[in-house]
């Protein structure tokens, strides 16, 4: 990857933390009920909403009430994509003539997509009719984006609330949203990625015989607004089965780079919102910052590992050296097994590590053919809870979860109370923190354990030697923390691993967002400490190094010895000369 | 807590309103918009051939005869039905044949004449199975076979590929690339003229 692809990716960041800015202000304001731009379009029709619902707007609720609320609409939006998918076969819009998907596999999808994970045991051009893409799982794409969202609404009033015992309105802040926030950025993004050639249509799949006289099938569909929303949403299920790899879901350089600014650019943009929000931007730009400066590491290692391509193949007469235009015909060089010429090296390892530093999991490179460095970055990224950007709304509130954590382990070590954002810290909230840290960990583990013991689980590994391993500690990872991505060999639909990763996705979800949800609540009822001498100051480098060390704590004991089992030996053995 | 929040109403009307909004109006939106601004983008970018649909200029299709440019290797034998890629691990020795396989029909194909090293993206399959590009590099490398098996001079084909190189986006996005499709189309058109 030459100074080409280094320019990429800078000019990448800057763009993003060019937009996350304006648009977290805006964001700011459509949570605190203000008026905002669209608000003369929007207002009527959010206001048609909640008097069709019977709600009013301004009447906030407990975290208890609005956790209850939260879960009642998910259940419902699951049980909506498990029946679409049931009866398929018999509802409209299925011109390809799909069948109904079997139980297990349908609730495994059916969850996935309420918890914005997107982990698909499917191909979708193969699988699902129409009428469950856009109706089932397009419409979960943005309502589980928006339950997200609301969640960290609703946290980030914790923190300026004063012995109050409220923290919003959950009907509210989800339809606020959807109609102000993802909505429109998903109308402007689909109809760009239509101009670049991604499909938007009901037309059948094309029968036609190529130049040479073959017969060539060519699924298309209503793919481009399912897939702006996928991006901004971070749920990254892809209309086809190679997602955003595939050339009419990703067409050009320029859809490309719309559709990852569209992955990390709510996430970053929360950060900014939150700083409004609790009125201290500097809390939000130091959370920014730590993201950024993480994925920036992460990416170093995946790019550079990718470029370096597979050293089995040097011996053959094959040339991996990116060649620039000016040098002779050029090429992108490295590790191109899965990956698409018009992306090359820089363009999917960037891609590689901003689908899984966020929880979104759409993938425009099969990650399973990467080398074993390059393989487990993404993996790693995931691991440590979607933290680093992560979803939009949850990759905050993780993030939030584990500061709390910093804060408390540096009052520790000097004997101060620990204090954050003017609110005392206290065993409650160290409780709750633990609790959302620990248990999508013990549940990725545990059921990689579970799935490498039986036969349910290792049938489906399609790689000999230890990147066997990774690829069951790959699924683990990505449902037992909500991305979705896969090293797509791993035959991962049958009836134990679709039952095993339900449950982790439904915990991976709900068991962050509830003691999230209960901290908010622990923090509202809180009088505001007013910094003292003995206050830690959470907006400086010294806490964003501390932070960054917590975050490398917790990640690296809890992962490192499993990594070493999978994706660290493969490395070893491939310097060595391979299997 | 409020035993009286309502519950059961907000989320059954959302559902239903969302639904509509998200799940219908919006898709048929994009569709509509989609298909009055960009009706060809939007249908999958066919290309026509005497009236007749040859393919779509964004999905590989299968060229193997040595008279045409080949496109990078396909996982799923270019079947647009049914888009994947090998996911073979780096280690995986299947993944070391099917190159070695690759570089042998290469090399029987050129006749030996060429001792240049094969570009990476010519033996190694793309992610989808349907990469409709190859790289410039790769495109050079099958010129000489080509150009022999039509007759044609392979500066004239060499020519054919520089003028089908597409550069990076705004100079700075992407990989430069060649269409297949296009530049084998290119290549029958400058048969049927002479």
């Amino acid at each position: 990857m030459g100074a080409m692809g280094v320019f990429q990716i800078i000019a990448y960041l800057a763009v993003l933390l060019a937009l996350a800015w304006p648009l977290g202000v805006y964001m700011a304001a459509v949570y605190g009920g203000r008026r905002t731009v669209l608000s003369p379009v929007l207002g009527p029709l959010e206001r048609l909403f909640y008097r069709a619902g019977g709600i009013n707007p301004d009447r906030e609720t407990s975290w208890k009430s609005y956790a209850l609320a939260m879960l009642v609409f998910n259940a419902g939006g699951l049980l909506i994509v498990y029946l679409l998918q049931r009866f398929q076969g018999v509802l409209p819009l299925n011109p390809a003539e799909r069948d109904p998907v079997g139980s297990f596999s349908a609730l495994n999808v059916a969850i996935s997509f309420a918890t914005n994970t997107n982990w698909q045991n499917y191909g979708g051009e193969g699988t699902m009719s129409y009428l469950t893409q856009m109706v089932g799982l397009g419409v979960q794409n943005f309502l589980s984006a928006a339950t997200g969202m609301a969640v960290m609404a609703a946290l980030a009033r914790g923190f300026v609330r004063k012995q109050c015992g409220t923290i919003g309105n959950f009907w509210a802040d989800m339809t606020r949203s959807t109609l102000y926030i993802l909505l429109p950025l998903s109308i402007v993004l689909s109809v760009v990625l239509v101009s670049q050639g991604v499909v938007q249509t009901f037309q059948p799949y094309h029968e036609l015989t190529t130049l040479t006289g073959e017969s060539q099938t060519i699924a298309v569909g209503p793919a481009a607004s399912q897939i702006a929303i996928k991006q901004l949403g971070t749920n990254g299920g892809g209309f086809f089965n190679v997602n955003s790899a595939h050339p009419l879901e990703n067409p050009t350089p320029l859809s490309n780079f719309l559709q990852l600014l569209a992955i990390l650019l709510i996430p970053a943009a929360f950060c900014i919102t939150f700083g409004k929000m609790v009125r201290d931007e500097r809390q939000g730009w130091l959370l920014l910052t730590v993201m950024t400066v993480f994925l920036a590491g992460c990416l170093a290692v995946t790019a550079y590992s990718e470029q370096q391509g597979n050293p089995l193949l040097e011996p053959l007469s094959v040339t991996q050296k990116a060649m620039e235009a000016g040098e002779g015909p050029a090429m992108a060089g490295g590790n191109m097994e899965g990956k698409e010429v018009r992306f090359g090296i820089a363009n999917s390892a960037l891609w590689a590590v901003a689908t899984t530093a966020a929880s979104n999991g759409s993938v425009n490179s099969m990650h399973d053919s990467y080398t074993p460095l390059g393989g487990m970055i993404p993996m790693w990224l995931m691991q440590l809870g979607e933290i680093i950007f992560g979803g939009v709304g949850s990759g905050l509130y993780g993030l939030l979860m584990v500061a709390i954590v910093a804060v408390f382990a540096a009052g520790l070590m000097v004997g101060r109370t620990p204090e954050y954002i003017g609110k005392k810290i206290g065993p409650f909230e160290m409780k709750m923190a633990s609790l959302a840290i620990l248990f999508p960990s013990v549940v990725t583990l545990a059921f990689t354990a579970i799935a490498l013991l039986t036969s349910e689980g290792t049938r489906g590994i399609s790689n000999p030697g230890p990147h066997g391993l990774s690829q069951v500690l790959y699924a683990f990872s990505s449902m037992g923390n909500n991305n979705g991505s896969a090293f797509a060999g791993y035959g991962a639909n049958t009836d134990m691993v679709n039952i095993l990763g339900g449950i982790a996705m439904l915990v991976a979800r709900y068991w962050v967002m509830l003691p999230a949800l209960a901290v908010a609540g622990a923090l509202a009822s809180k009088r505001q400490t007013p910094p003292s001498q003995g206050t830690l100051p959470t907006h400086t480098p010294l806490f964003g190094l501390l932070l960054i060390v917590t975050i490398l704590a917790i990640g690296a004991l809890t992962f490192l010895p499993a990594l070493a089992l999978g994706p660290i030996v493969e490395h070893l053995i491939l310097k060595q000369g391979g299997l | 807590m409020e035993s009286n929040t309502p519950i059961i109403r907000p989320t059954l009307v959302l559902l239903v309103l969302f639904t509509l909004l998200t799940g219908v109006v919006y898709p048929l939106a994009v569709w509509g918009v989609g298909q009055t601004i960009f009706p060809r983008e939007a249908n999958g970018s066919l290309i026509e051939v005497n009236g007749r649909v040859v393919g779509s200029e964004l999905v590989a299709q299968s060229f193997t005869g040595p008279e045409w440019f080949w496109p990078r290797p396909s996982a799923v034998s270019y079947d647009a039905s049914s888009s994947g890629g090998s996911n073979l691990a780096t280690t995986n020795p299947a993944l070391l044949a099917a190159v070695q396989d690759r570089i042998a029909a290469l090399r029987s194909a050129e006749s030996a004449t060429s001792k240049d090293r094969v570009p990476v993206d010519l033996v190694t399959a793309s992610g989808s199975g349907l990469d409709p590009d190859i790289t410039p590099a790769a495109a050079h490398f099958q010129a000489t076979r080509v150009a022999l098996a039509r007759g044609l001079d392979v500066g004239e084909v060499r020519r054919l590929i520089q003028d089908h190189i597409q550069g990076r986006t705004f100079g700075f996005l992407g990989e430069p690339r060649v269409n297949i499709l296009k530049l084998n189309l290119a290549l029958r058109n400058v048969q049927s003229h002479e």
